[in-house]
């Protein structure tokens, strides 16, 4: 029952009680006429319902990390990448249909030749780790685009520490 | 243009040489009228006492030549960018003879110049005929006198060859400005960026896109014969060797292994391709035998071993390699036994190219972040810096090794310089409206 009916019944029955008090100084007041209760307006506002997200895109997560970064001319693995590499590992080992590419790339500076077999080793060296950590073998591919693809292009550590760098692309989920 | 995504399929390879013909004739009808636009060649720095030459304008009959065809001027400028000449202005030329008896040489001992040069050009329906001579003038004796008979296309390339001459004449050292120079042009826009391997003459006119791809491409090698190009293609998301005849377009794959594909580079009698591939785990040098194909390694080492290039007698290849810990240059014997480390300057020496006397290597040098072009003496040890950096690299030895062509930045973009082996001459050139990298210098041509 509505806020509006019961306060119509409430003020309705205060006004019967007050005209049937028998105070005979005062005269009968005749109960205030009021319209007909409008009923109001209900919309129902269902539970949103949550989309699916994929455990990969889900932001903040470690899934949802997909490139590492290197050292100059180095392509060790730096410790705090480790856990991002498991992450995916354990991803790529517990979804048979997955399958990734490792894009390795080098900053600008040497020759480009070089930079093709540095960004190999960097993915390569994620390849291992991945593979070591539960990743089948035939799901994880390699490929070097040494300093072609920078994503940064002045010429300085701000911007070739950002391409010193490994990208995991999720090719199938 | 075609972006060639889809390999060598015989119908890509169809529509490739169907193509051809009308994409070279937009191509030279767009590069005659951008030409100039494009082209700069600003030269820094010639040597101390260039020799004093006159280039006098030639004579001549018929009607006029096309434009861009100014065979004096073109041999004025061939001599200035070599940085060994200083050309007489045309304002300080009180006479222009075209023939010996017509050459006051008393006159020409006053104006201070050493050598003098007179031509005549004769329009004959399709055909110019080009007649020079050379005169000393203090002697009065005429060093050479030629005749080229040429098609209108082919007269710049006729002062480049009379260009040859003078200079083989006067320094003793064959010239090489009837070459060209291969080279990579990217332009970028808001939708995508555009890599064009482009093949010019070695002073930048007539620039021919030779392939044209959205995807990276590097690593051009010119055959001996100046015919063929090889190149490192990423239009298939990976990189692949390509082997591509110039003149038809026609081309095919000549290393598409797991791994990289890279470094191709010819031997001294063309018929071997000494590469870089990684299909054993690590990338490693391998020679491929072009007609049949077959593989064999050279190198064996876990590091990074690429960027060969073949000695003059193809009997030793040099190589960068990381074995040591840093990028350094090492030779091999192709007869085998273990490679020899050559460099030991700064930290990081990189991608030879050899000089046509067989013992000068040009290389990119690395010191504290600081790439520069250096040539190093096989035979003394010696090595001399020759470029200032600070991100030099692709050193590439004209056919007369004398002059280097080398991939630089100028603080905006990337451009060509040339330098000369013993460091006093050097230049920019700027080839595209966009970046320019990837140079490599063609090998001595015939007409």
């Amino acid at each position: 029952m509505t806020n509006i009916i019961k306060s119509i019944l409430v003020s309705s029955a205060m006004l019967a009680l007050v005209a049937c008090s028998g105070q005979q100084s005062r005269e009968p007041v005749a109960p205030t006429p009021t319209e007909e209760p409008t009923p109001a307006e209900t919309t129902p506002v269902p539970e949103p319902t949550q989309p699916e997200v994929d455990e990969l895109d889900v932001p903040g997560s470690l899934l949802s990390q997909r490139v590492i970064y290197f050292d100059f001319d180095k392509a060790d693995i730096r410790p705090e990448f480790r856990e991002v590499l498991r992450a995916h590992a354990q991803y790529i080992a517990s979804h048979s249909s997955a399958r990734v590419t490792l894009e390795g790339h080098a900053d600008e500076r040497g020759t480009r030749e070089y930079n093709l077999g540095l960004g190999e080793q960097r993915g390569d060296n994620a390849a291992a780790r991945l593979a070591a950590m539960g990743a089948g073998n035939g799901q994880v591919n390699v490929v070097s685009y040494g300093e072609e693809r920078p994503v940064a292009t002045c010429h300085d550590e701000s911007c070739w520490s950002k391409n010193r760098r490994v990208e995991i692309i999720y090719t199938a989920r | 243009m075609a972006a060639y995504r889809s390999g060598s399929s015989p119908a890509s390879r169809k529509s490739l040489n169907l193509a051809g013909p009308l994409l070279l004739s937009c191509l030279l009808l767009f590069a005659a009228i951008t030409a100039r636009a494009q082209l700069e060649i600003d030269i820094d720095q010639s040597v101390v006492a260039p020799l004093p030459v006159a280039i006098v304008p030639f004579q001549l009959s018929g009607d006029s030549l096309p434009e861009d065809t100014d065979v004096a001027a073109v041999i004025r400028a061939d001599l200035a960018r070599s940085g060994e000449f200083a050309s007489m202005r045309l304002e300080d030329m009180i006479e222009r003879p075209s023939r010996g008896s017509d050459i006051n040489f008393a006159t020409w001992r006053l104006l201070r110049t050493d050598d003098l040069l007179i031509g005549r050009i004769t329009n004959n329906g399709n055909a110019y005929l080009v007649e020079v001579e050379l005169y000393d003038v203090l002697t009065r004796q005429r060093l050479l006198g030629q005749r080229l008979t040429v098609l209108a296309g082919e007269l710049r390339g006729a002062a480049h060859r009379i260009s040859d001459l003078i200079y083989e004449k006067l320094l003793g050292i064959k010239g090489a400005f009837f070459t060209r120079i291969a080279y990579v042009a990217v332009t970028r826009s808001a939708a995508d960026t555009r890599y064009a391997l482009t093949v010019a003459d070695a002073d930048g006119y007539n620039p021919q896109t030779v392939v044209s791809s959205r995807e990276p491409l590097l690593s051009p090698a010119w055959s001996p014969d100046s015919r063929m190009l090889a190149y490192v293609s990423f239009e298939q998301r990976r990189s692949i060797i390509y082997l591509q005849n110039i003149a038809t377009g026609a081309r095919r794959v000549l290393a598409s292994f797991p791994g990289i594909n890279g470094a191709p580079a010819f031997s001294p009698d063309g018929k071997r391709l000494a590469l870089t591939l990684s299909r054993s785990g690590n990338p490693e040098i391998y020679i491929m035998d072009i007609g049949s194909g077959k593989l064999k390694q050279i190198t064996h080492h876990w590091g990074i071993d690429t960027e060969a290039a073949f000695s003059k007698d193809g009997k030793t290849l040099y190589f960068t390699s990381d074995r040591g810990g840093r990028p350094n240059i090492y030779e091999v014997s192709l007869a085998g036994g273990r490679p020899k480390r050559l460099t030991f300057a700064g930290d990081y020496n990189a991608r030879v190219s050899v000089a046509s006397d067989g013992h000068h290597l040009a290389l990119a040098n690395g010191e504290n972040n600081i790439y520069r072009i250096g040539v190093l003496d096989t035979e003394s040890g010696a090595f001399l810096k020759l470029s200032g950096g600070k991100l030099d690299e692709s050193p590439s030895f004209a056919p007369n090794g004398r002059m280097i062509l080398y991939a630089s930045n100028d603080g905006s973009r990337g451009v060509l310089r040339a330098v000369s082996v013993d460091g006093r001459v050097s230049q920019r050139l700027i080839l595209a409206d966009g970046e320019v990298r990837e140079p490599a210098w063609s090998p001595f041509r015939s007409p």
